[in-house]
Order: structure tokens, then C-alpha cells, then sequence
């Protein structure tokens, strides 16, 4: 069990290497997009995290 | 050449067309008529429950928008020949693919459960106990893939694809008024005014028709068929047919309640088939069917979405037509997935309204990074070359996602906070 964890944290680890450059040419367009995505996700996040907190209230 | 020649020769040509066709077809209208799950079923149940025939026309607008996003799919697929988990890894690097992966699983572990909630109390109507219907849909799934090749799976699924068509004579059963179908259905009209409710339902019908799982599943599958560049056309009209067949389905299922429930509020597919079954035994049978059907088409297709993406990313052999010895991570993550999934339907008091409802909220967060990341790789000219999105393409994509984005984004909200609109 402990070798079959072990070896998944390897694996990943090497996912991560694999791809560590993004290989898309990172423009101006591609960076304002993803740069848009990250605000948009942790906004939901947000709002997902303030309704958590209502929920438990 | 005489008369009959030609005709037997135009004849030879045509069938060697649908011949290819037969060949071809496939992950397009699986993945469209799949999309009509047990979520669906119950949206566009309640939609026709609500507004009777009102809604039609808003449908028929859902074709052009579930083939466009759906055909970027095909394209990257056969170009790259790498499934979309695989290509938003590559393309984005780590941390956007194990944000889209880890997404991915989650909702597609939470959508299968609603298939399980939506099957199970399909065959409750009909007597028979979950954990019953549970362990036949395990066993079922079990020897559709395990018959170790792409092509029957495919084959099969297409079969469950064909019941999904039972909405159809069902709405003829219930002798609708075609003429009010016509003049409510095709002109585009917001019954009882543009109010928060009505919101609701439109996005809701949206949030039925483009699932993150989609995108994932139809790429995943263009490859694991092993379709080239030169397939791409047939791919797209394979796309284009399921399109259509699933929002016709969805109108029959609309007419259906439209005629029969007009006004009544329907919170499942299950309590629609109840109610139908009260006024014609027949109907209610075809409903409870048809949702059963749903359930276990998106189920086959779902589970499979999430095993694909992990073998692309773990780089374990990730086929159908490999036998469980050649890929066993691929059939483990396939089975533990289904299994986990059924068994909580099977957990006294599971809190399985809330599940439904986090489904949406959770899908909301994957399908706008999907989708620009779908834009976004459709423009990668060193890798897309002659297939990448053209200006108009671009602008008719790019219109599509941004009014999914933030009417998915709303309907998440409104899901979080009904009171909002």
C-alpha cells in the first residue's frame, strides 16, 4: 500500500515535469484569457465559499 | 447507359455513402444523445409541465450552439489524435490540467450518481428494489466493456441510443394539438413575462444541452475510434445528426408533458412518469423507460469520460479495445467509479437533492475553462495547421461560449441563491 502511494506521488511528480512549460505560445491574447478565467473561477469559488459559510450559519 | 443502369449505379454510390456513414458514425451521436440523461430528462419534463409548448423554439436554437462547440471536439481529436484532458496538459501545462482533471472527476462522479438516482427510481415505479437495479446496471456495464473492442461498445451504446427515441410515439399517444404546437411552439414568445423563474428554465435547458463531460468524452472517443483528418467531415455530420435527434427527443419529451401535466410542478423525471402513469398506464410506462434508458446512456458515457482523461494523463493504456490484462488501471478506475457511485444511492437518507443541485454548481466551474480552453487549442496553428478555427468560426465559437459562460455562470448563482432573481 505504502510502495503503491509512493509510486503514485512519483507519477505525478513526473506528470509535472512533463508539463511544466505550457507548449501553446503564450500571446497577449492567451494570457488576458487565462488571466480572465483565474479572476472567474475565484470569484465562484467566492461565492460558493460565502454560501458555505450561510449554510453552516 | 439505359434507364435502370443509371439508377442501379446512382443507387451502388448512395449506399456505399450510408455504408461509410455506418462506419464512421459514432461518438457524435452517442455523446449528443447521451446528453439527454437523467438531468435532461427531468429538465425538459418540467420545462413542458410548466410552459406547455412555450419553450419549443428556444430548443430548436440549442442545435447550431450543442454542434458547434461539439464539432471543435472532432477536429482537435482527429488532428491531435489526444484525448482533451491530454491536450489541455499539454497545451496549458500542469496546473490548468490538474485543475480541469480533478474537476472533471468530480463532476463526472456526482453526474453518475444523478444517473443512478434517475435509473433507480425509473425501475422503482415498476417494482424493482435499488439495490437490484444498482447491481443489473453494474453487471450490464460490466460485460458491454469488457467484450475488449471500441466497436461493440460503440454499437451497443448506439442501440440505447435508438430507446431514447420512445419519447416520440409517446407524444403522438397523447394526441397533442399539433396546430398549438406550431403557433405556440415556433414563435419565439417568454410565457408570462422575461421573470426570474422563467430564467431559470432557459438556463437550465442550456445547462442540459453542453456538459463539461461532453467535450472531454466525444475528443476521447474520436480517438479511441481512430478517426484521421480525412473523417473529420463525417464526424461532423455525425455530430451535426446527433444534434438534432437530441433536441427532437427533448421537444417530444416536452410535448408529452406539455399535453398531459400542463401546470403541474414536476421536481423529477420519476414523479412525471408517476403522474403520467395516473392518466395513461402506457405513456407513464414509455416515460419511466425512457428515463431508465437516459440514466444508463449517460452513465456508460460518463464513467467512461473520466477513465479516458486519467489513462491520457497517467499514461496507463486507456482503450476499449484492450483486454483488462493490457489496461487494468483503465477498467479499475472504470468500475470503481460506477460502483462508488451506485452504492451511494443505496445510502439511507443520502443527501441526494443536494448532490443534484451541487452537480450544477460544480459543472458550472469546469464547463467555461473547458470551453476557452477549446477555443483557445482550436487557434494553435502549429498544431491545428489547415484545421484550425477560422475567423468566422472564431466568431461564432467564441459567441457561443461567452453567452454559455455567463448564462451558466447565473444559473450556478441561481442555483446558490434562488432568490437572487
Amino acid at each position: 500500500m505504502v510502495n503503491m502511494i509512493k509510486r503514485l506521488f512519483l507519477k505525478i511528480g513526473e506528470i509535472n515535469r512533463r508539463y511544466r512549460e505550457p507548449r501553446i505560445e503564450m500571446s497577449l491574447g492567451v494570457r488576458a484569457s487565462l488571466l480572465i478565467l483565474r479572476i472567474y473561477l475565484l470569484f465562484l469559488v467566492g461565492i460558493m465559499f460565502y454560501k458555505f459559510v450561510l449554510l453552516l450559519k | 447507359m439505359s434507364l435502370f443502369a443509371k439508377i442501379y449505379y446512382q443507387i451502388k454510390k448512395y449506399w456505399k455513402v450510408v455504408k461509410l456513414y455506418l462506419i464512421l458514425a459514432g461518438p457524435g451521436l452517442v455523446v449528443m444523445v447521451a446528453d439527454n440523461d437523467a438531468g435532461g430528462i427531468t429538465t425538459y419534463a418540467a420545462t413542458g409541465a410548466k410552459y406547455g409548448y412555450n419553450l419549443i423554439w428556444f430548443l430548436l436554437i440549442l442545435i447550431p450552439v450543442a454542434y458547434y462547440v461539439q464539432e471543435m471536439t472532432v477536429r482537435l481529436g482527429a488532428v491531435t489524435k489526444r484525448g482533451h484532458a491530454e491536450a489541455i496538459f499539454d497545451g496549458f501545462g500542469a496546473f490548468w490540467g490538474w485543475f480541469s482533471l480533478i474537476d472533471l472527476m468530480l463532476v463526472d462522479w456526482l453526474t453518475l450518481v444523478t444517473e443512478f438516482i434517475g435509473m433507480t427510481a425509473s425501475l422503482k415505479i415498476f417494482g424493482v428494489p435499488p439495490w437490484l437495479t444498482v447491481a443489473g446496471v453494474v453487471t450490464l456495464m460490466g460485460i458491454i466493456v469488457l467484450n475488449g473492442r471500441y466497436w461493440t461498445w460503440e454499437k451497443i451504446a448506439l442501440l440505447f441510443c435508438a430507446l431514447n427515441l420512445i419519447y416520440i410515439p409517446g407524444a403522438f399517444m397523447v394526441e397533442p394539438s399539433w396546430h398549438d404546437i406550431l403557433h405556440e411552439g415556433l414563435i419565439p414568445n417568454f410565457p408570462g413575462g422575461f421573470n426570474g423563474q422563467l430564467f431559470f428554465f432557459l438556463m437550465a435547458n442550456i445547462g442540459t444541452t453542453i456538459a463539461p463531460w461532453m467535450l472531454f468524452f466525444q475528443q476521447s472517443a474520436v480517438v479511441d475510434k481512430g478517426m484521421h483528418e480525412k473523417d473529420i467531415p463525417w464526424g461532423k455530420f455525425d455530430t451535426l445528426l446527433g444534434s438534432v435527434i437530441t433536441v427532437v427527443v427533448a421537444i417530444f419529451i416536452v410535448i408529452v408533458t406539455g399535453t398531459v401535466l400542463t401546470g403541474v410542478d414536476i421536481e423529477s423525471a420519476s414523479q412525471a412518469a408517476e403522474q403520467l402513469m395516473i392518466s395513461d398506464r402506457y405513456i407513464g410506462t414509455f416515460m419511466a423507460i425512457g428515463l431508465f434508458d437516459a440514466g444508463l446512456l449517460g452513465a456508460i458515457c460518463i464513467s467512461l469520460a473520466s477513465s479516458w482523461a486519467f489513462g491520457e494523463i497517467f499514461g496507463w493504456a486507456h482503450s476499449l479495445n484492450q483486454k483488462i490484462k493490457e489496461a487494468p488501471w483503465f477498467y479499475i478506475s472504470y468500475f470503481f467509479t460506477l460502483v462508488t457511485a451506485g452504492l451511494v444511492v443505496l445510502i439511507p437518507g443520502a443527501p441526494l437533492v443536494l448532490i443534484t443541485l451541487f452537480v450544477q454548481v460544480i459543472a458550472v466551474t469546469l464547463l467555461p475553462a473547458a470551453l476557452v480552453f477549446l477555443i483557445l487549442l482550436l487557434n494553435d496553428k502549429q498544431t491545428m495547421g489547415g484545421y484550425c478555427n477560422t475567423a468566422w468560426q472564431n466568431l461564432i465559437g467564441g459567441g457561443i461560449v461567452l453567452t454559455i459562460v455567463i448564462l451558466s455562470s447565473l444559473y450556478g448563482i441561481s442555483v446558490m441563491f434562488p432568490n437572487l432573481f
